[in-house]
């Protein structure tokens, strides 16, 4: 088992005709991900490496019932910013039920709207600025690893679940748990912004009935509440599973974006010092030095 | 989220229809004393900058005469907030008071939807006072939820006649953050009240201030708003922030994101007493032989007050984590920086020479999440590139961990036989506090003055007649051919088959409409032609407004 993504699950890419669509594609079917189509106006009819385009993603959902066997599960969306809305809500409203919205820069009253309309047809995302989510040894949906064998390298199969808000440090977190001899059940990069799909808590609530993991890592940093909301399901009993946690942005000072959309210590609100005194009293380990972090991950699951 | 001062965030109120006091902004006590007079009555004079609790620092007063406004113009113009001066002072007429109530419009993470703090008392510290307030859910299509609003109004004192006025101003105030896409909206008062110099009779709800900040992200579609750089800082922005500002508008390649956090004028030690007392030098020989505890101690003492580090992150992340873990050592980094998401190889270099535009650094640190999914050879070049040009003489050290790390290193390094300063590049396995480390030692065993930014070096042949040049996107690249026959074999075997011999010429072997896009691939062929000794191939490439 794993969450959100796995080898069985059927996958489609908006934009798969673009430079990034491209290089992503190469990845997602190096790892083996069950790649069955992709889209991009006006390209149906093209293939991209081996990929059936086209123009629509109903026809793509078409195409996945008549020769994959069912339904598309999955949509990674690889379009310029601007055009992201666009692109999910056509995968919502044809039925796809998780979108994995990789770009960068996508404005939140856009990504409001594609909250509103997944809430209407009981559909999911991740991101916007997710780097995206990989199931060691099974599949990966986005760009983690960047490369097909780098990601085969990197990251081991395993009972840890990992949720970051940084790509990079999702990368980087599995890669130092690896070399510490920890495998990962499903890396889940949640995005860089303020409104999110799949939050902290929802991704947590999902490794908690996945019986394949036994211990969370979270990799926090300032703004928002996420960590809050977390801790709130530690001490409500939802999440029972050990939690260790790393928050970024010690240094940073309120006011002042740190790259991340939802980085920012807005109000008092959002600050390092709160969100660790809030899951340190739910319970969940909060190390101080990101180096630390697999030394406390062993310790939660018993030195095995 | 781009800030708006009152009066801009006024102007958009008024245009959805509500109230605002009359009145205007004024940059002199002359225009200050015009605007009083125009109005004709009691007035009030406003600071308008980025702070809360104006009235506290003297920001706000409330004047009867246009003299009177001229005056305190004068004054507040002479006043700052933080390090900046105020610039300009709105001018309203006086509104009687009657009650005050207060709307904000904020993102909620959690609902993924916009929702609205209304309350029936004014004043800050409106979330701590809990009571009266109410929390109204908003449909990011349709608006504020009308039951809800209904609800609150009738649990509310309000008189009648003003309840459909407040409901109004409320849905109005959806409104303007939907259309001009605000991440918040804040009227802290909004008034019950009478204009005094209208000598109306009737109450009206106006909004006495206004505190409105838009989304970065969305910028790009309201150029009416004139916002100049959609960057939350805590302060304007500076000349460099603008500059690198523009070069992230121009290439999208990547994520350049620049903030100046610290500057030599704000700093509290004058260098040269830091030189003086870091004068030791520390051998290698000792370094191999103390414990690790005495190390910790020893650093810590000779780091905690060191001067400015230039700082160059990778990754939202991995740049926090890293800035964390340099200033967790006791450093204070001058810039925070982050180039990440596959940048160009010129984007890397422009935030490196903005990075070291900045005065007083005394090393150069660069470091991301560690593991980073982007081929990591491109930044190499681009920082090889800058420091090259500057003729580095400060430490670098750059953790460049990642996809094609050992490539990237080994092209980072390749510097340190061209310029005076040690730079030395790190991989994934060697984690940030050793790398911190290995920093703070080359900058105490090696600085002896701090940087000074300089104009970069160009090859002699840049601009002669007798050079081979072409056009790129943000630049030009110039190619030195005196001795093109020797040179030939090292510049072809480097230009990624975009570059020809021509008859004993260089040529381009692409059309110009293909080389123009390939920045990064030229930028590593002048690296590479330098590292082995041909250094015949120049990219200029420009960066508006740092000279």
């Amino acid at each position: 088992m794993a969450i959100l993504i796995d080898e069985t699950k059927r996958v489609i890419i908006q934009g798969i005709t673009g430079r990034e669509g491209q290089a992503r594609t190469k990845l997602m079917l190096g790892y083996g991900t069950n790649v069955v189509a992709g889209c991009t106006p006006g390209k149906g009819g093209e293939e991209v490496q081996g990929v059936p385009v086209f123009d629509k993603v109903e026809q793509a959902m078409a195409h996945s019932r008549e020769h994959a066997a069912g339904d598309i599960d999955i949509s990674v969306v690889l379009v310029p910013a601007r055009f992201v809305k666009g692109a999910a809500i056509e995968a919502i409203e044809a039925g796809v039920k998780l979108v994995v919205l990789v770009p960068d820069r996508v404005p939140v009253w856009d990504a409001m709207e594609i909250a509103a309309a997944a809430k209407d047809h009981d559909a999911r995302f991740v991101g916007p600025n997710t780097l995206g989510v990989i199931s060691p040894g099974k599949a990966v949906v986005g760009m983690i690893g960047g490369r097909a064998e780098s990601a085969k390298a990197w990251f081991k199969p395993g009972n840890v679940g990992v949720i970051s808000r940084s790509g990079g440090m999702s990368s980087s977190t599995a890669y130092y748990l690896g070399r510490a001899g920890i495998g990962c059940s499903t890396i889940c990069h949640v995005g860089g912004d303020s409104v999110l799909g799949v939050r902290i808590p929802d991704a947590a609530l999902m490794f908690e009935n996945d019986p394949q993991t036994d211990a969370i890592v979270i990799f926090g940093e300032i703004g928002g509440s996420m960590e809050e909301d977390l801790a709130r399901l530690m001490i409500e009993g939802k999440v029972t599973k050990p939690v260790v946690a790393y928050i970024g942005g010690k240094a940073a000072k309120e006011g002042t974006r740190f790259s991340h959309a939802g980085a920012i210590i807005e109000g008092g609100k959002g600050t390092h010092a709160g969100k660790v005194e809030a899951l340190e009293a739910a319970g969940a380990t909060v190390v101080e030095s990101f180096g630390d972090l697999p030394g406390a991950v062993g310790s939660v699951l018993g030195g095995d | 989220m781009a800030r708006l001062h009152e009066h801009e965030g006024k102007a958009l109120l008024a245009e959805a229809g509500f109230t605002i006091p009359r009145g205007s902004v004024a940059a002199s006590p002359a225009e200050a004393r015009e605007v009083a007079e125009a109005l004709g009555g009691p007035c009030v004079v406003k600071i308008q900058a980025w702070t809360t609790g104006r009235k506290a620092i003297g920001g706000v007063a409330i004047v009867d005469s246009p003299e009177a406004a001229a005056a305190e113009a004068e004054r507040m113009l002479g006043m700052s907030v933080g390090a900046f001066p105020v610039e300009k002072v709105l001018i309203e007429e006086l509104v009687e008071i009657d009650r005050e109530l207060f709307i904000s419009l904020y993102i909620d993470d959690a609902a993924r939807a916009p929702r609205i703090l209304l309350s029936l008392s004014g004043g800050s510290g409106i979330e701590e006072r809990g009571a009266g307030v109410h929390r109204l859910t908003c449909d990011v299509r349709s608006g504020v939820d009308e039951a809800e609003l209904d609800a609150a109004l009738a649990e509310s004192d309000l008189e009648q006649a003003i309840r459909p006025k407040v409901a109004e101003a409320v849905r109005a105030v959806f409104d303007v953050a939907k259309k001009h896409e605000a991440r918040s909206v804040e009227i802290n008062p909004l008034a019950i009240g009478r204009r005094s110099a209208l000598r109306a009779d009737e109450f009206e709800v106006v909004a006495a201030d206004c505190r409105m900040t838009i989304d970065d992200y969305a910028v790009f579609r309201h150029p009416d708003l004139g916002i100049e750089i959609a960057r939350e800082l805590d302060h304007p922005p500076t000349k460099l922030e603008r500059i690198a500002y523009e070069i992230e508008q121009a290439d999208h390649r990547g994520t350049f994101y620049f903030a100046q956090l610290n500057w030599v004028d704000r700093h509290s030690e004058p260098i040269s007493d830091w030189v003086d007392r870091h004068s030791e030098p520390i051998s290698d020989s000792q370094e191999e032989t103390t414990t690790a505890a005495a190390l910790a101690t020893d650093a810590s003492a000779r780091r905690a007050d060191l001067p400015l580090v230039g700082f160059h992150g990778a990754g939202g992340g991995g740049s926090m984590m890293s800035m964390d873990a340099i200033t967790s050592e006791g450093f204070t980094i001058a810039n925070f920086t982050d180039t990440s998401g596959n940048p160009s190889a010129a984007k890397v270099y422009r935030a490196a020479r903005i990075i070291l535009s900045q005065p007083g650094l005394v090393g150069y640190f660069g470091s991301g999440s560690g593991v980073a999914s982007q081929e990591q050879f491109w930044s190499a070049y681009g920082l090889a590139k800058a420091f090259w040009e500057l003729n580095l003489d400060i430490p670098a050290v750059i953790r460049l961990g990642g996809n094609s790390e050992d490539r990237a290193v080994e092209i980072l390094e390749s510097v340190n036989d061209l310029v005076p300063a040690t730079i030395e590049g790190y991989k994934k396995d060697d984690p940030p506090r050793m790398i911190a480390d290995r920093f703070a030692r080359l900058v105490a065993g090696s600085v002896r003055e701090p940087w000074k930014p300089r104009r970069p070096r160009v090859p002699d042949y840049v601009g002669a007649d007798f050079a081979f040049r072409f056009e790129i996107t943000g630049g030009r690249v110039w190619i030195d051919t005196r001795d093109w026959d020797s040179t030939k074999a090292t510049v072809l075997a480097h230009a990624a088959e975009l570059l020809k011999d021509d008859n004993g010429r260089p040529a381009l072997a692409v059309s110009q409409d293909e080389i123009a896009g390939k920045d990064s691939e030229l930028i590593a062929c002048e690296v590479e032609c330098r590292r082995a000794g041909a250094p015949v191939v120049f990219v200029e490439l420009d960066i508006r407004g740092l000279d």
